[in-house]
This record gives structure tokens, sequence and C-alpha cells, in this order.
């Protein structure tokens, strides 16, 4: 490597760059496999775009590996390659379904926002020298996610959600963004107010332990609330208005431990459930569907998409159809971004799809890791908020289409069509990288954080 | 902090295993039941995946398939699509799959465990076998005399070789191209529409599929019991039979189309059909002995294969004495399909036994291997073989001297009935012409052939239409076409030179062979 390591105080930490670097050849190769695969599976040849792939996947990781190793030697070393495996295997799985849709290629605009999400990748592992710089900007934070996620109201609403805007060509999900913002205001208020939040309250019909905010404490977790509700009504948008609520309660927890708040917080999230469920048909369209997937078929219509969904991860079993030889196309317009999923469950199994649930469990993982081994407060909760996002955005959209809970709108991290959530999600990896680096540098005595 | 944090990671974790148990439910656990439900199109997309196997007729394939490059990728294709659809089916993306292409479906799409190299093999690799052949015992020859003798006629021919029940013809007309419904397209909802709501049912099978009233040629199962039974012992023997006859507790007259028929001898009334002496000898034999010896010709038999269903045809348990009467001329409730009426002939040709009829001889794999084979089997014994002998003799004097004529081969020995079925409402739709036959070649040891026909001739007079005038032209150029005499065979009409065949060639040595000669001189057409 090209990073000899001069003698060892016996503190010195292991960086494991050489691993992480390992581990990014192992996943660019894993994806040009399964390019190939696809190519073979469909052609009976290598696609002609293998090597291209694979050196445009090669260059970016390798780019992001170099960052990572002169601004943040000890960072986690699982983060990059997870990220770089997830995104090649994205790519693998959005180009195998454009063999389907020949007049409407996502692919290589895939490509191109992942470069850009690498790019901004390195720019904040290479700028961004310290977390607690970010705390600064708590309320900056939260005026810019709430005008980024109110922004696609100024626009026509596409497949019944409002939450994208069109520019020249290129169609951009703010809320994607508001995302590592809300993230940002979140653990920099919490950080701020935990004393208050914990402590303050009465206790509730003098026998029970439990006490009851003040209003005025109570105050941010309703306006949290309320703003998610907005946010589901305005733009009809169920998936981004349940991260945000849930990413809110679980700081709020990890930040108070006080278990009220989550009993608070589920009492108004079934309330605002209730409420939208039976007034908004959009969202009651989505309860239905979940209850009886084949009401459509017994209706004569034919399979609606979440039976289409179920139908591709049946197709899958145990060991999948192989790459490029299932049908989940059928599921319809969504097949490349929401359901991505069932792409990956019929055609590489049970199997492949439990191994995908590990590396997100791995990041997520690896995210709390960092936040456990931090000391500052706001460090810590944007860690557990950057990884409780990933984990929340997993668990709902692989939830949703395989038939565990109703379906909402979103993106599978990284491996779904989609610019914004690329981008987003390798700002959030970068995030990581740069607190796992603290975290972690702060126990070594030869580097001061 | 920490223990919050860890509480949340648990959180998490517990999410995870979530989704993963959930996602064992939907793929393992629920997956069969997915994969078979009827709206998941990956099934169709698999079976339509690779080319369909062939259905072979005298070596050759009938079909054949064509690669569309859609998503339901290979499309049926019928070289002599009408001539054979009776017995092909056809194979729809749309509309299924009907006759052998039903059927054999699990052969002609490699889903056949059978085709499987190892036993659960394609479980294991999830691959698919490619389609396997069905080898049909239909003879070309004979399918295509049948088809071109049919013509534009609406009607049916049905031609089993009678010692194995191989089926050698199943033709009906009019027919349709089944390859009109291979497809997705909007021709293919066109053409189905166009098939069903034609007045002359292109689609329906007549020849195992309709039923009609089987009129004289029911004279055969008549004249078995009444051998059977003992009710008529001499053949020539006058039988006690009044013209015109009084349906038994009935006001009704029964009358003949021919003279002669008064206490006519067994003989002279099977050779031109007298309806009021096989009027009176069902009555005679009795409904139990009647019902018993058309069940054994096959008749009731709800669940005969050859391998798809074949309508039932009918002979009623529960009759008068009127009715009876009628019944035992092939009228009232009685009804036949031309195959039912194919297996009575077979029966008489082969000393009694009716074979299950049969129309695939093997299944082969893609690599040509044989993988299953059908044999002769025996259904019933519809009569001794001494009555079948008798029986042969009567069959054979139609049509030498009798109401037949137009089906005498030179060179063959040929047995015969002629019927006229009417129908109706007081009898007043057009009759259907039947003939039902076999035949022997004289150089040959059994009969190679047995023939039904029926013509439901909707544009002739009524008067015009008969067995021997319309059916039996038919029937002599199938059998001609299974004899191997198609190429220098005569024409129809002239059947009367014909008439030695029947005293030569009988190799069942029944006592009533010398007596032949004499009736054969006696009744000889002019």
């Amino acid at each position: 490597m090209a990073d000899p390591p001069p003698p060892l105080p016996s503190a010195r930490l292991a960086r494991r760059r050489g691993i992480e670097f390992t581990l990014i050849v192992v996943a660019v190769l894993l994806s040009v496999y399964g390019y190939c695969a696809v190519g073979l599976a469909r052609h009976g040849t290598v696609p002609p775009g293998a090597a291209g792939y694979g050196a445009g996947l090669g260059v970016l990781a390798l780019l992001a590996h170099v960052a990572v190793r002169l601004r943040a030697p000890y960072a986690d070393p699982l983060l990059l390659p997870i990220a770089v495996l997830l995104n090649g295997l994205g790519l693998v799985l959005i180009y195998r379904l454009d063999l389907e849709t020949p007049g409407d290629p996502a692919a290589p605009i895939q490509l191109i926002w992942s470069t850009l999400g690498v790019a901004l990748f390195i720019v904040v592992v290479l700028f961004l020298r310290d977390h607690r710089v970010l705390q600064r900007y708590t309320y900056v934070s939260v005026v810019t996610a709430l005008a980024l996620l109110l922004l696609p109201i100024l626009f026509p609403a596409v497949n019944g959600a409002r939450i994208w805007i069109r520019i020249a060509g290129f169609s951009i999900q703010p809320g994607e963004f508001a995302k590592v913002l809300l993230a940002v205001f979140f653990a920099g208020y919490l950080a701020a107010n935990r004393n208050a939040l914990t402590h303050a309250g009465r206790p509730l019909l003098g026998f029970i332990r439990l006490q009851l905010p003040t209003g005025r404490v109570l105050g941010p977790i309703v306006t949290v609330w309320l703003l998610s509700v907005l946010v589901l009504v305005l733009e009809r948008d169920l998936g981004t208005s349940l991260l945000f609520f849930g990413l809110f309660v679980i700081l709020l927890y990890i930040a108070t431990g006080r278990t009220g708040w989550i009993a608070v917080g589920l009492l108004l999230a079934c309330a605002g459930a209730m409420a939208v469920g039976r007034l908004e048909p959009h969202v009651h369209g989505r309860v239905q569907d979940w209850l009886h997937p084949f009401a459509s078929i017994d209706a004569g219509l034919g399979p609606n998409q979440l039976a289409q969904s179920l139908f591709a991860f049946a197709a899958g079993g145990m060991l999948g159809t192989g790459l490029g030889l299932g049908h989940s196309i059928l599921i319809g317009f969504a097949a490349k971004s929401d359901f991505i999923l069932a792409t990956a469950g019929e055609e590489l199994g049970l199997s492949g799809l439990s191994a995908i649930f590990l590396l997100y469990a791995l990041l997520v993982e690896r995210g709390y890791r960092a936040g456990l081994a931090l000391r500052d407060p706001f460090g810590r909760l944007l860690a557990i908020g950057l990884a409780s996002i990933v984990a929340l955005q997993v668990f709902v959209i692989a939830g949703g289409v395989t038939g565990l809970i109703p379906l909402t709108g979103m993106a599978m991290p990284f491996l779904a069509q989609g610019g914004s959530s690329v981008v987003t999600n390798w700002i959030i990896v970068a995030l990581l990288i740069r607190i796992s680096d603290s975290a972690r540098s702060q126990y070594d005595g030869t580097a001061a954080p | 902090m920490t223990k919050y944090i860890r509480r949340a990671a648990a959180l998490c974790a517990v999410l995870l295993v979530a989704l993963l148990v959930n996602a064992a439910r939907v793929q393992v656990v629920r997956g069969g039941a997915y994969d078979d439900n009827p709206a998941n199109r990956r099934q169709s997309i698999a079976r339509y995946g690779q080319p369909r196997g062939d259905i072979l007729v005298g070596g050759r394939p009938v079909t054949g398939s064509r690669d569309t490059g859609e998503q339901l990728r290979y499309e049926r294709t019928y070289t002599d699509g009408p001539l054979y659809a009776p017995v092909t089916g056809f194979a729809s993306q749309v509309y299924g799959r009907t006759s052998l292409e039903s059927t054999e479906d699990g052969i002609l799409s490699g889903t056949d465990p059978m085709l499987s190299p190892l036993p659960l093999w394609n479980d294991v690799t999830r691959a698919r076998n490619p389609g396997g052949q069905v080898v049909t015992t239909l003879d070309p020859a004979a399918q295509r005399a049948a088809y071109e003798g049919l013509g534009r006629r609406r009607g049916a021919v049905a031609a089993i070789q009678p010692s194995t029940g191989r089926i050698l013809a199943l033709v009906s007309t009019p027919s349709y191209d089944p390859g009109l419904l291979s497809g997705t397209g909007t021709a293919v909802t066109d053409a189905w529409r166009r098939l069903n709501a034609a007045p002359d049912k292109p689609m329906l099978n007549r020849a195992i599929r309709q039923t009609y009233p089987p009129g004289s040629t029911f004279k055969v199962v008549t004249a078995a019991a009444a051998l059977e039974t003992g009710v008529v012992t001499d053949v020539d023997d006058s039988t006690d039979s009044p013209d015109p006859y009084t349906l038994p507790g009935s006001t009704t007259w029964l009358t003949n189309e021919t003279e002669g028929c008064a206490d006519a001898s067994l003989r002279y009334a099977f050779e031109w059909s007298c309806n009021t002496v096989f009027a009176k000898l069902g009555v005679d034999v009795g409904l139990r002995d009647m019902t018993r010896t058309a069940a054994a010709f096959g008749f009731n038999d709800k669940k005969l294969r050859i391998p798809f269903l074949a309508a039932p045809s009918n002979f009623d348990t529960r009759l008068d004495r009127a009715q009876l009467a009628l019944s035992s001329i092939g009228q009232f409730d009685t009804r036949a399909t031309p195959l039912q009426m194919a297996m009575v002939s077979a029966a008489v040709a082969s000393g009694g036994t009716v074979k299950s009829p049969y129309l695939v001889e093997r299944r082969k794999g893609l690599d040509g291997m044989t993988v299953a084979r059908t044999g002769p089997r025996t259904l019933r014994q519809a009569m001794s073989p001494v009555t079948a002998a008798r029986m042969r003799r009567l069959m054979t004097d139609v049509v030498t001297d009798g109401t037949g004529a137009n089906a005498a081969i030179p060179g063959a020995t040929v047995g015969g009935k002629t019927g006229t079925a009417q129908h109706g409402i007081d009898n007043l739709g057009l009759p259907y012409a039947w003939f039902i036959s076999w035949a022997q070649a004289d150089d040959s040891l059994q009969p190679a052939v047995a023939v039904a026909v029926v013509v439901e001739d909707a544009a002739a007079d009524r008067g015009d239409i008969s067995g021997g005038g319309d059916a039996a032209p038919i029937a002599r150029s199938v059998m001609e076409a299974v004899l191997g005499f198609r190429d220098g065979g005569g024409d129809a009409g002239g059947g009367g030179d014909a008439g030695g065949a029947g005293g030569n060639g009988n190799e069942d040595g029944s006592d009533n062979g010398s007596g032949d000669g004499r009736h054969g001189g006696r009744f000889r057409p002019e």
C-alpha cells in the first residue's frame, strides 16, 4: 500500500485502509460479474459495455477511497465498500430492467447521478474536517429542509405524489436531500435541549411514574408531527412523512431516554394515520391493497403492482431465476424505482435478497457503532440519525414491496433508480465516514480530531 | 444515552428479522401458491418461451412453432389445420388448449416429468425440458379421404382399426384452422368470436363430441342382441312381424321404406333395413337385454377418452315398450357419436370385442426416445364370436346385396349398414345420413378398418338423403385409403359387382357362409 505506516507506538489504532481497498475491489468485481451475467443470460455474450462499466465504477470507487485515505484515515473500512457494492448492484439491476424497456434507458442517467454522488462524497470527506461544524447550522438546516420539502408543491403531481421537480429533463426529489438536513437539525436541536426534554414535565395522575411533558417542551414533537402530516396531505408522500416522524421519535428517545416520548409518538402516529387513512384516498388505497393484495385479480382487473411484486418474489424462490432471467418487468412503471427489490428477489432469490438485507444491516450497524464510539452528543445523534434513515427506508420499502406493511413510495438506498436518492445516500455515507473517523481517531494518540 | 442507542439498535435488528422472515414467507412458504395464481403471467411466459413439441401424423409433424419475439414468444402453427383440427385442437395464448393440444400438453410443453432426464432433476435446476412429440395413430390418407369425401357438407367420420382400437381417421366438417387462434393479437380475438358465432359450429368436433340419432345403423346392435339372447336362432327363419307394426301400447303405426318386410327373415330385414322387424325384435328382446347389449357396445359410457373425452352415446334405460321399439331402430332418445358407431362396426369385425379407441400411439422426448406407448386394450365383449361371425355375414350382405352397395370395394370384403335418422320435432328436421362399415382385404387375415360416417346434409332434398347414397361412398374411400386401394380403386356408385367378394375371403367359417352366395344372387340390386 502507498501508505507505509511509521513504526507504531503501542497505542496506535489500525487504520485498515488496505482492507477497505480489498473490499472495494471485491465490490467492483462482483458488480462487473453481475453485469456480465445479465448479458450472458440475455444475449449469450459479455455485454460490450462491461469494461467501461467496470472501469467507471472502479475509478469512482478508487477516487472515493483516495479521499478517505487522505482525510479520514481512521474511518470504518466497511462503509465505503458496502456503498460501492450496493450502488454497483443497483446499476446492474437497472441495466437489466432497461433491456425490457428499450425506449427508456435509465442506467446511464443513474450512472451520471452516481458519479455526482461520489463527487459530493469526496467533497464532504475532503472539506468537512469535523462533523461538529454542522451543529452550528442546526436552524439553517431546518429552514432549508422545509423549503426543499415544500418546493415540489409548486410543481405538478407525478403518479399521484407531489414530490418531484423537473429541471432540464432531470427530475429531482428535493425531499431526499431534506432527510440529511433534518437529521442534522434533529441532532443539533436534541443535543442542545435534551436536558430540558428529559427532566421537565409533570406526573400523570400522581400515581403513574410516567411524566407528561409540559406544553412548551411538547411543542417541538407536535410541530414535527404536524409538519409530517402536512407533507403527507400536501404531497401525498406517505414514505417521507413516516420517515421524518420515525426519525424524530427515535432520536428523541435516544436523547432523553424517556419511554413516554415513544408512547406520545406512537399515539400521534396512530392518530395521524387514522385520520389520513380515512380522509386521503391515496393512502386509503394503499392500505386496502396491503390487506387484500389480490382483490383486483378477483375483481377481474388483473394483478396490481403489489400482487405482481409478490409474484416476482415468489418466482425467485430460494436461489432465484438468475440475473436477467426473471420477469419482474411485469410490475410495470415503478419496477426500476420503488420495486427494484422485487427484481433482486426474483433473480437472486431469497439468498440474494438476504445478502442485500444484511449489507444494509451492516451499514446501519456501522453507523450505530460510530455513534456509540463518539463522545459528543451531537455527533452521536447525527450518526444514529443517519443510520436510522437508512434502516427506516430499507424497512419501509422492503416491508412494503413484500407485503409486510402497507406500501409507501420510497427508494431503496443506492439500489433504486433515482438521482436524488443516490446522491443523498452518498452524502449520508460520507458523513458516516467522517463521524467514524472522528470516533476512532479520538482514541489514537497520533491524530487529533 | 448508550443504553438507549443499544435499544434503538435492537429495534433495527427486530425490523431486519421481520423483513427476513417475511421474505422467506413470500418466497418459499407462499411461493407455490403465488406461482400458481392464474393471474401470474410467468407460467405462460415460460410455457411459450420455447417451441412447443409437435403432433405427428404418419411420421410427419402437422404442427409447428413460429418465433414472434413477443413476451409469449412461440406461437403454434398448423399444416393442414382444418384437416387435423378435430384431432389436434388448438393451442392458443389467449384461449387455452383443446383436444390433443390439451391432453398431451405436458409432453408438448415439456412439463411432463417423463421428459426429465433424472427424477426431480428439473425441480433442482429449474430448467424446462424441450417439448416432446406426440405420435398419433391417424392414417393421413384415410383422414384426407374422409375430409375430402365430406367436402362442404356438414358431417363427421370416425375410422378405427378393429383389432386394436387405433383411430385411423377423425374428421369433422365444416372445420376451422386452429392456427387462427395462435397468438395474442386482435386477429385472434376476432377469429375466436367469429368461429364461436358461426351457425355451422366449425369448432364442434362432430366425430366424438356430437351425438346423433343413429337410425338404422343401430339395427346392428338390435340384431346382435336378438342373436345373443336367442330371440332369433336362424337368420333365415321368417320373423313374426307385421307390416305396418303397431307400436305396443299405442295406436301409432310404424312403416317401412322398402317392400317385403312383413314376416321377413333377419337377413332380409337387415339388408333392406326393415323398421318393423327390428322394432318388434327390440321389444321381443326386452329392455334389460337391449340396454345390456347397447352398454356392451359402449353406449351410456360417460368416461370414454381417446385421450380427450368423447360425448357419451345414449340408450335409455327406462322405456315403455313403444319407446323401446323406436329406440331399437335408433330413434326416440337413442343417440350415438360417429366414434361410437365405428366402435359398433369394429366390434362386429373383430369377433365381438370392443377395443378402447385411442389416438396417441407414442409419446417421444425431443431426442426421439419413446417415453410412453399406448397399446390395444379391450373394453368389453359386446357379443360372442359366433354372434359376431353371423353379424359379419349380415353386414357383408348389406353391401353385396342390399342398401350399402355403394361401399363395395373390389378385392376386399366389406360389411356395412346404412341409416337415415330422422330427428327434430315431429321428425321435420333434415334427416341424417349414416353409414357404418368395415373392410378386410382379401389377402388379409383380419379386417383393417371400421368406419362410421354421418352426413347432416342441410342442402339436400329430404328425400335424397340416405345412408347408402350420401355416406357410403365416403366410407368406401376411407376404407380404400386404409387398405391401400386408393390409387387403383374404382369410382363411387357401382357396387353390385363386388358381390363375389362377400362370398370369398371369410376366415370365420361360419355356418351361414354357404348361404351367402345364394342370397347374394337373389337380391342383387340392378
